[in-house]
């Protein structure tokens, strides 16, 4: 488990991001998470409440949006959500996925800022 | 309290490991230009990574310039285990950590002149799930898991067999004592990674060591012939 440490970084990316809007307060923090990132969203939204804590997110909540893992299915020529982690292949004909197209994601995408 | 507060929203997209992925993209890079083949070991704890290493490092050692970098929470016991096989050996304590990350890695590796080596081994932390997130610039990711520990692993911990690039069962001597399931292991491994490379070893009786050192010295050759030629070699 280090969702800790990553809701750490998330405070760090987004405090770094603050000081350019030096009034405002954050009232929201999105994240983009891909199953592939290695990390829990629920386990992410509790480190998060203690990460924030004496920070100038102390106040923002965490929204996570969750990505698909997406790949191009040769056999259908068209890009496809696999249905679960455990089965990298194509929900409608079963080829096996080649190259993931997303479903690694773990950045920050936006801030929410009061003013 | 002001009553005409207005939000707004910030595009920021800024990775949240970006300072991992800097210092690992930096290492891969060094180690490239190196010709260095840099390989990296996870596995649960127990799964018998320094065992594995230790037979590759003995087997690699009269043909290649090879050294290795070993984490664990505590203890140097696996970086006095592996000085028995005379290659030199680094112990990275991680404290608390459960996890090697890059920057780890390039204190680790301090003065250590690199260029000069064949192969660099990486022995992460025991911990199928922390080390998927952390790249550490190798050119190989291998997941080890032993036949002691079932077949369904690869389901239970698909992030870290999908970061992987080869996926070595160990222990292959103890597989029938257990009733391995070799097909479904297999099956596995090909649902979370399809097209994984699998490699089935024992470093015990040594079967299935040659198929993976005849993979590093292939890997090896090819990194040669896109190195400069050094003096003295």
């Amino acid at each position: 488990m280090h969702e800790l440490s990553i809701a750490l970084n998330i405070v760090d990316v987004a405090a770094a991001e603050v000081k350019r809007h030096p009034e405002a307060a954050v009232s929201a923090v999105h994240v983009r998470l891909g199953p592939l990132s290695g990390i829990v969203k629920e386990a992410l939204l509790s480190a998060f409440e203690i990460a924030r804590e004496a920070s100038p997110l102390a106040h923002a909540e965490l929204v996570i949006e969750e990505i698909p893992i997406r790949f191009y299915c040769q056999q259908c020529e068209m890009e496809v959500s696999v249905a679960s982690i455990q089965a990298l292949v194509c929900p409608t004909c079963s080829s096996p996925a080649g190259e993931v197209l997303s479903g690694r994601e773990l950045e920050v995408s936006a801030l929410e800022i009061e003013a | 309290m002001n009553d005409h507060k207005t939000t707004r929203l910030v595009e920021v997209r800024t990775k949240i490991l970006k300072e991992n992925d800097v210092s690992a993209r930096a290492l891969r890079e060094r180690f490239q230009d190196e010709g260095v083949v840099v390989v990296s070991l996870v596995s649960s704890p127990g799964a018998g990574k320094t065992m594995f290493l230790e037979q590759t490092l003995m087997q690699l050692r009269e043909r290649y310039r090879v050294a290795a970098l070993v984490g664990d929470l505590a203890t140097e016991n696996d970086a006095q285990r592996l000085a028995r096989t005379e290659v030199p050996i680094r112990q990275i304590c991680t404290g608390t950590v459960c996890h090697l990350e890059a920057d780890m890695v390039s204190n680790a590796l301090g003065e250590w002149r690199t260029e000069e080596l064949d192969f660099l081994f990486i022995e992460n932390v025991g911990n199928l799930v922390c080390p998927a997130s952390y790249d550490l610039g190798e050119a190989l990711r291998l997941v080890l898991c032993s036949v002691t520990e079932g077949e369904d692993k690869p389901l239970k911990y698909p992030t870290i067999f999908n970061t992987a690039d080869i996926a070595v069962i160990t222990k292959m001597d103890l597989a029938e004592v257990v009733e391995f399931d070799r097909a479904a292991a297999h099956q596995n491994i090909q649902s979370v990674r399809p097209g994984m490379h699998v490699l089935e070893v024992s470093a015990k009786t040594g079967s299935g060591m040659t198929e993976w050192i005849e993979m590093l010295s292939s890997r090896c050759a090819m990194e040669e012939s896109g190195k400069p030629m050094n003096d003295g070699r």
